[in-house]
């Protein structure tokens, strides 16, 4: 089970969404399909066709910079930045 | 009682101005749509909702609604995307029409969507590919941070197979066929600048559509006010007495086919209003003269620049109109522009300004 902290940005868009969801997911992309599956919709706001991460969306797991084909081990910590820009 | 709305696109969310007939005290809700960029809002008077396009500079973009006036709101994009294997991508909605329980949202890269559920999924209705001035649209120099793409879509009143797109520094195209085919609509327009087609490369800001002859169409070009007597197959430039001929807003007078509002700005980079006194020209005479209007507007120190949907105009006996700057205020008129006032002071960048009557 890894657990994922979501950006204060993402969270208001979908009824329900907590900051932090533990899911059973063996890749971050996995971890997005778990989310998905749950929050219709989120993958979009996360990802771009392809599928790619959105390019101010940015995800760590256990702190080292992650891709969507990162694997997680049982209690990865996963943070999914929206990464700092504009005012 | 009647009830006048202002849908306010911002950079940081849709606000809401709410007035009665009168249109002179207004109350103000918001921001809704989470803060996310709103670069247009319509309301679907078939379906009573406010549908709002904005773009996330973080989750990307998505089609807002609410069908109860701005309480409450849900977002979609699904099917929003072009073919995942594809070179194109969308960096943004950036304009809506709504009409007989269709949803269309011009986006960029250029290309048009539609949804036939309320918003709720969207399908690629047209990119208006091999259209002259297509094979260079796409090219990343062509696309700079602004850019919007489809900057404009408008419904024709009576066919709904029928309606205008702008591709922002292309030109104005025109489908019958529900955007099977298209057919440039640019002739007798000005250009500044080398075109490689005769047919487009002119830099349509604004198309408006007189609601009382269907045939007359104004538009505010990069070069000049122009206008068309014959639904936008041929234009005349009308710029002469306007103090510029560069701006982006306009608005056609309801019940007058001669009627038309333009708010002229500064050409070069700083594209606010000239000399810092705001003012919104007026020509009841189809071009053949023009008067400023600017009672109640700041005569000094007005560097506001209006973008090219923050101007509308209602269509009440005595119509009312409104615009937003790009700085954050909202004038409204509620005698056609002969007098105005500044109904709200501290919005963020207006994108966009939709009046909504409501009997």
């Amino acid at each position: 089970m890894a657990d994922v902290h979501l950006p204060s940005t993402l969270t208001p868009l979908f009824p329900g969404l907590p900051r932090h969801v533990d899911v059973e997911a063996g890749t971050v992309n996995g971890a997005i399909d778990e989310l998905e599956s749950r929050w219709p919709g989120v993958r979009d706001r996360l990802c771009e066709p392809g599928p790619e991460l959105r390019r101010h969306i940015h995800v760590y797991v256990d702190r080292e910079r992650a891709g969507l084909d990162t694997p997680l081990a049982a209690g990865s910590r996963v943070e999914v930045i929206a990464a700092i820009s504009g005012g | 009682m009647a009830r006048t709305l202002l849908l306010i696109g911002t950079r940081k969310g849709l606000f809401v101005l709410e007035s009665d007939a009168d249109r002179r005290d207004w109350s103000m809700r918001g921001p809704y749509c989470e803060g996310w960029p709103v670069y247009h809002a319509v309301y679907d008077a078939d379906g009573g909702a406010i549908y709002a396009a904005a773009a996330s500079e973080w989750h990307g973009s998505a089609v807002w609604r609410s069908p109860d006036l701005g309480e409450t709101w849900t977002h979609s994009s699904e099917g929003l995307a072009y073919d995942a294997d594809g070179e194109r991508k969308i960096s943004k909605v950036s304009s809506l029409a709504a009409k007989g329980g269709r949803v269309l949202v011009g986006v960029e890269a250029p290309g048009i969507f539609e949804s036939r559920d309320d918003g709720a999924t969207w399908s690629v209705l047209s990119t208006l590919a091999g259209q002259p001035g297509s094979e260079a649209w796409d090219d990343p120099a062509s696309q700079p941070p602004g850019h919007l793409g489809i900057s404009s879509l408008t419904f024709d009143r009576d066919d709904p197979a029928r309606f205008w797109a702008i591709v922002q520094g292309i030109g104005a195209y025109e489908t019958t066929d529900d955007g099977a085919s298209w057919t440039p609509r640019n002739r007798g327009l000005r250009a500044e600048w080398p075109r490689p087609h005769e047919e487009v490369g002119f830099c349509v800001h604004r198309l408006v559509r007189s609601p009382v002859d269907g045939d007359r169409w104004y538009q505010q070009n990069h070069c000049g006010m122009h206008r068309s007597d014959d639904g936008g197959h041929s234009w005349t430039e009308i710029t002469e007495g306007l103090p510029c001929d560069f701006g982006f807003a306009a608005a056609t007078h309801p019940h007058d086919r001669d009627t038309f509002y333009v708010i002229p700005l500064d050409p070069g980079h700083a594209r606010c209003m000239p000399e810092g006194h705001a003012s919104v020209w007026r020509t009841r005479d189809a071009g053949s003269s023009w008067q400023r209007l600017d009672k109640g507007l700041p005569h000094e120190g007005a560097y506001v620049g209006v973008l090219r949907s923050a101007m509308s105009i209602d269509a009440y006996d005595v119509p009312g109109l409104y615009f937003g700057t790009s700085t954050g205020q909202v004038f409204a008129s509620n005698d056609e522009g002969d007098s105005w006032s500044e109904i709200s002071s501290y919005l963020p960048a207006i994108s966009s300004v939709e009046v909504v009557s409501l009997a």
